[in-house]
C-alpha cells in the first residue's frame, strides 16, 4: 500500500515521524531498528549554545501518560551540526530540525547555522515548550508574537518552516492563523500540556521544576481536537502529534485533518512503536476502506 | 537489547515490602551483573527500571523489587507473563581483583549476581550489607553462598553492627580496596569519600531507559552530563557528583 505523503520540503515514505525530544538524535533507536523505515525524524531541540536543562527529578508518571521537565537539554547547534547530523545523514529518512531558544534572535541564529546542512529538510519551531523560563511557550501563546517569530525565521531559513503549537492557550486557531500569516509552511500540533504532580509523602511537587509537560495517551483527545479545529481554518498542512500509540490513532489524526503524525512518549514505553505502527498501518487503512494515506487525506470530511 | 514477554515462574514475598520474581526470558542470555531491565506493568504508562538480582539456568532471571507505589504494588499480583525490555545500561565490571560488595536496602539485589561472577573466577568476595532493621534484611543466605565473609549493619542494631555499612566495615576490619556498591544516596556518598577503586550503581527516575529522553541525567566532576540509564547505572567511584 502507498503510505507516502508529500509535504513542503518533506517527501515522507510514510506519515510516521518520531517526535522531537522523544527520540534524541536517533542513535539509541538505531541500535534497535533501521531508521530508514521512518517517514522522518524530528530531532531533539537545538539551541544556540549548550543547555544542561532542569534539575532532576525531571520525569513523573501520570494516568495514561507522563510529565516531563527536561528543559531543552542539548549540546548546542554547533555540536549537533558536527556530530549528530552526519550520523543521521546515513539514513534514508527526512530530518526535521527542531529549533528552540530564549529569544527570537536565538531561533534565527540556530537556523542560520543549520540551513546549509543538506541533511536538514525542514525546520520545526518549538515555540511551545512549557519547561523553560524564557522563550519557549511564551513565544507561542500570543498570536502577534508567534507570527513575528515565524516571519523572522522564514526570512532566513531558505527551507520550509513548520511551527509547533502549544495547546496551553485559549484559542489555538488564532495562533495557527497568525503563524500561517507569518509565512509558516506547516503546523505541528500539539506540544505537551502544562501539568503538575505532588508527592503525598513529602507534600512537595514531584518534579524539581514544579511543573512539566503532560504527554502520552491521556492527551490524544486534546490533540485530535486542536488538529480538527485548525485544519478547518488554515490552508497549510498539519502534522498531528499527541498520545499516538497505534495505527488506529494515526488514522484518527489523519481523519481529524493531519497529513502526517509524530509519535512521542510511546517511544519510551515501547521502543519499537514507530516500526510497529508503520507495519500495522496498511492493514488498518484497508480495514476502514482506504487505499492509501493520500486516499484518507482526499476523502476525509472537510 | 530487545523486548520479550517473559513467563513468570514465581512471584513471592521475601521481606518487608520486598518481593522476588523469577522470570523465564531470552533476555537471561544477555544480562550482565548490575544491568537492569525495563518492566511493563499493565495499566501503567512507563516501564519500571529494575536491576537483575540473579541469572539462573533455564533462561531465568530473578528480580527483587520493593513496593514503593501503586505500580510496584500491582507487580506483586502478576503471575502469568510480563513484558521486559533490556538488558539496559552498563553492569558492574568483572575484573581480576578481590572484591568488596557493599549494598544498602533494595540496592542489595544486583550484588548477588556480581558475587556469583567474582566467585566464578576464583576471587575473594567480601560482602557488607546495611538495612534499617532486621526485618528489612534480604538475600542474606543467598549472598553467604557466594561470599567468603558477610557482615550486616542495621541502623537500629537489631542485627549485626549498629549503624551504617561503613561502621560495619570499620568494626570488622574489612580491608579490601576494590569496591562495588549499590544503595541509597547517603551510603554512596560515604563510599565515594572512603574508597577510590571500584564502582557505584545509581538509581533514578527514568522514562526511556535507553538514553534518548535525558530524564535521568547526573553530572560528572567536569560538569558533563551523563545518563544514568545509558552511561550508567554503574559509574566509577568519584566520577559522578552525588
Amino acid at each position: 500500500m502507498d503510505l507516502s505523503v508529500k509535504l513542503p520540503g518533506l517527501n515522507l515514505k510514510n506519515p510516521i515521524i518520531p517526535a522531537s525530544g522523544c527520540f534524541g538524535y536517533g542513535r539509541e533507536y538505531a541500535e534497535l531498528y533501521d531508521l530508514s523505515i521512518l517517514g522522518g525524524i524530528a530531532i531533539k531541540s537545538a539551541t544556540p549554545v549548550e543547555r544542561f536543562g532542569n534539575p532532576t527529578p525531571r520525569i513523573a508518571e501520570t494516568p495514561c501518560g507522563m510529565l516531563n521537565a527536561i528543559g531543552l537539554q542539548n549540546h548546542g547547534v554547533d555540536y549537533i551540526i558536527e556530530n549528530e547530523l552526519p550520523f543521521l545523514s546515513q539514513y534514508d529518512t527526512e530530518i526535521i530540525a527542531n529549533i528552540a531558544g530564549s529569544s527570537e534572535e536565538d531561533y534565527v541564529t540556530v537556523i542560520e547555522k543549520m540551513k546549509d546542512d543538506p541533511t536538514v529538510k525542514a525546520f520545526e519551531l518549538n515555540i511551545s515548550c512549557p519547561n523553560v523560563k524564557h522563550g519557549g511557550m511564551g513565544l507561542g501563546t500570543q498570536p502577534e508574537l508567534a507570527k513575528h517569530i515565524t516571519q523572522m525565521c522564514k526570512n532566513v531559513a531558505e527551507k520550509p518552516v513548520y511551527v509547533k503549537l502549544s495547546p496551553n492557550v485559549t484559542d489555538i486557531v488564532a495562533i495557527a492563523k497568525a503563524v500561517e500569516e507569518g509565512g509558516a509552511d506547516g503546523l505541528v500540533m500539539i506540544n505537551t500540556l502544562l501539568g503538575m504532580r505532588i508527592d503525598l509523602k513529602t507534600g512537595k511537587p514531584v518534579l524539581a521544576n514544579v511543573t512539566g509537560g503532560l504527554s502520552g495517551p491521556a492527551v490524544k483527545p486534546v490533540g485530535i481536537r486542536c488538529v480538527y479545529q485548525c485544519a478547518r481554518q488554515v490552508n497549510i498542512p498539519i502534522i498531528g502529534v499527541g498520545g499516538i500509540t497505534s495505527s488506529e490513532d494515526v488514522l484518527e489524526y489523519l481523519l481529524a485533518g493531519a497529513s502526517a503524525v509524530e509519535v512521542g512518549a510511546m517511544n519510551f514505553k515501547d521502543p519499537y512503536i514507530c516500526k510497529k505502527i508503520i507495519e500495522d498501518l496498511p492493514e488498518t487503512l484497508k480495514k476502514y476502506g482506504y487505499t492509501s494515506v493520500q486516499d484518507v487525506i482526499e476523502r476525509r470530511q472537510k | 537489547m530487545k523486548v520479550d514477554t517473559g513467563i513468570i515462574k514465581s512471584n513471592t514475598y521475601i521481606g518487608k515490602d520486598v518481593y522476588k520474581m523469577e522470570i523465564q526470558t531470552d533476555l537471561a542470555d544477555e544480562v550482565q551483573c548490575g544491568q537492569f531491565v525495563e518492566v511493563e506493568v499493565p495499566n501503567y504508562f512507563l516501564r519500571r527500571p529494575i536491576s537483575v538480582c540473579e541469572v539462573k539456568e533455564d533462561h531465568t532471571i530473578v528480580l527483587v523489587y520493593k513496593v514503593v507505589g501503586d505500580g510496584t504494588r500491582f507487580m506483586t499480583t502478576m503471575h502469568d507473563e510480563i513484558s521486559l525490555f533490556g538488558p539496559c545500561g552498563n553492569g558492574f565490571p568483572v575484573v581480576d581483583e578481590d572484591v568488596l560488595l557493599i549494598g544498602g536496602g533494595v540496592g542489595v539485589p544486583p550484588l548477588l549476581q556480581t558475587a556469583k561472577e567474582y566467585k566464578k573466577i576464583g576471587k575473594n568476595v567480601s560482602v557488607v550489607v546495611g538495612f534499617n532493621t532486621k526485618e528489612d534484611a534480604i538475600l542474606i543466605d543467598e549472598l553467604k553462598k557466594y561470599s567468603d565473609a558477610l557482615y550486616i549493619a542495621t541502623m537500629d542494631g537489631s542485627e549485626g553492627t549498629k549503624g551504617t555499612v561503613i561502621d560495619a566495615i570499620n568494626e570488622n576490619n574489612v580491608d579490601c580496596e576494590y569496591v562495588l556498591s549499590c544503595g541509597p544516596l547517603p551510603m554512596l556518598k560515604a563510599i565515594n569519600t572512603k574508597y577510590t577503586k571500584g564502582c557505584i550503581s545509581l538509581e533514578a527516575r527514568m522514562a526511556c531507559g535507553i538514553g534518548a529522553c535525558m530524564g535521568c541525567v547526573v553530572k560528572d566532576n567536569e560538569g558533563n552530563s551523563l545518563r544514568v540509564c545509558k552511561d550508567g547505572p554503574v559509574f566509577p567511584i568519584g566520577k559522578v557528583v552525588l
